[in-house]
């Protein structure tokens, strides 16, 4: 089988469990847009206040639960289906650029949602016509916190506490992205350009997708 | 011809500690070949090893050409099959789907999937949750598995343990195909008789070095 052919194959199999099961959808989802709730709650009826903070409180839940979701394959990757795979002449390659396809799909589906939630509680001010850019900043962040989320999973495969180690490798390297993502909205309710942030967060997207895919060999043979 | 598998005083260290010792091992084609054991003795680590999915760190040896200490192992790993402790599913997926998925990555035409599924006799149970399927169902998948995949050399780790008759008599029956086809079989375990009665030659190991016990 080609490596395209394995890796549509591996984010087909990593969608269908997610279907039945509904991790990303049916549970993450709702308590993130319970969430978005809390600071409208709190702060009152002080709408000026909470069209400006909606941006952040978004960007805020977005790496909180999306670390979830990027992080919930790999922990669910037991030794058993990597010997599998590996013994299927899987090329490790394939098995992280699959791996991100099928989180880099959940990820945006549920940053979409939560968007979208986000500007009917928030009401934020953006200026007309940035619905592109915004989706534009919003498909990057999903694919870098997906390839970190990947990345970690595969870096920590056989240890034990792995889910906090993960945690730990996956939050500091997330600050491009949350910083690219975030300060890209924020210029866009400015009326100032976005091009840095958004350079910023494709070359970090690259730089991760270029470090997986070079060691996805060298990790799953390191850590049987 | 040349062996199969050929192990020459290899050694395997874990974290430090010494697990196999200064083995010698030999599989021919169409040989099979049994390793009998107490738990803790390092069968699973020498069927490890023998998968390629484990690096020795003393000595030499070779797995169907390959040096298993090099980048040929990945050559010759989709020629290997191994049934271990724990059937590698997905249990999210129906059996069925387990199996399609198996046949896809390895490029089997997916027709065959459905004969596989009849000869293990689990061809009314397909649409069944690997999760909500019994051992000896996910076990009888797994053969399935080496039947479409037709590896040379397969790798038995406690296959037949928690087995009925019939699923045994599948294993035996994967064991004689794959010795016809002029593969190898090694097949562990703890139970020295029964491997006396289903192999042609059963060694011994014990805290990590390998006797002959026939």
């Amino acid at each position: 089988m080609s490596f395209w052919g394995q890796t549509l194959e591996i984010a087909r199999v990593d969608l269908r469990v997610e279907r039945r099961l509904g991790d990303t959808l049916r549970i993450v989802l709702p308590f993130a847009v319970v969430a978005l709730m809390v600071f409208p709650l709190s702060l009152g009826i002080e709408l000026a206040v909470i069209s400006r903070i909606g941006p952040a409180v978004f960007w805020s839940l977005g790496i909180l639960f999306g670390m979830q979701i990027a992080l919930r394959q790999s922990v669910a990757d037991t030794q058993e289906r990597r010997d599998l795979h590996a013994l299927l002449g899987v090329d490790p390659a394939a098995r992280f650029v699959g791996r991100m396809l099928s989180g880099g799909v959940l990820m945006l589906a549920f940053l979409v949602v939560l968007f979208i939630a986000m500007v009917l509680i928030y009401g934020p001010t953006l200026p007309p016509g940035s619905w592109s850019t915004v989706l534009v900043g919003t498909v990057l962040f999903s694919i870098g916190l997906t390839e970190l989320g990947t990345l970690a999973g595969e870096v920590t495969a056989g240890l034990r506490n792995r889910t906090a180690l993960a945690s730990l490798i996956v939050a500091p390297l997330a600050l491009p992205l949350v910083i690219g993502a975030s300060q890209s909205l924020e210029a866009l309710s400015r009326g100032a350009g976005i091009l840095p942030w958004v350079l910023l967060m494709l070359a970090t997207d690259l730089a991760l997708a270029v470090v997986g895919v070079g060691l996805a060999r060298p990790l799953e043979e390191a850590t049987r | 011809m040349a062996p199969l598998v050929h192990l020459e005083d290899a050694g395997v260290s874990l974290g430090g500690k010494p697990i196999l010792r200064h083995v010698d091992f030999e599989l021919q084609p169409g040989q099979v070949v049994g390793i009998a054991g107490p738990n803790g003795s390092g069968k699973t680590t020498l069927i490890r090893v023998l998968t390629t999915l484990l690096r020795i760190s003393e000595g030499t040896g070779s797995v169907l050409g390959a040096d298993v200490n090099s980048d040929q192992v990945f050559r010759v790993r989709p020629s290997i099959g191994m049934i271990g402790h724990n059937p590698a599913l997905i249990g999210e997926l129906t059996l069925l789907e387990n199996l399609i998925h198996i046949a896809r990555l390895a490029g089997v035409p997916e027709e065959r999937v459905g004969t596989a599924l009849e000869v293990v006799g689990l061809d009314e149970a397909a649409d069944r949750l690997a999760n909500a399927s019994s051992f000896g169902m996910r076990r009888r998948i797994e053969v399935a598995h080496l039947l479409l995949t037709r590896p040379r050399l397969v790798l038995l780790d406690e296959a037949t343990s928690g087995l009925d008759n019939s699923a045994r008599e599948l294993i035996n029956a994967l064991r004689d195909r794959t010795v016809a086809d002029g593969g190898g079989v090694v097949m562990v375990s703890h139970d020295q008789k029964r491997l006396a009665e289903t192999c042609e030659e059963v060694m011994g190991l014990a805290s990590g070095r390998l006797v002959s016990a026939q």
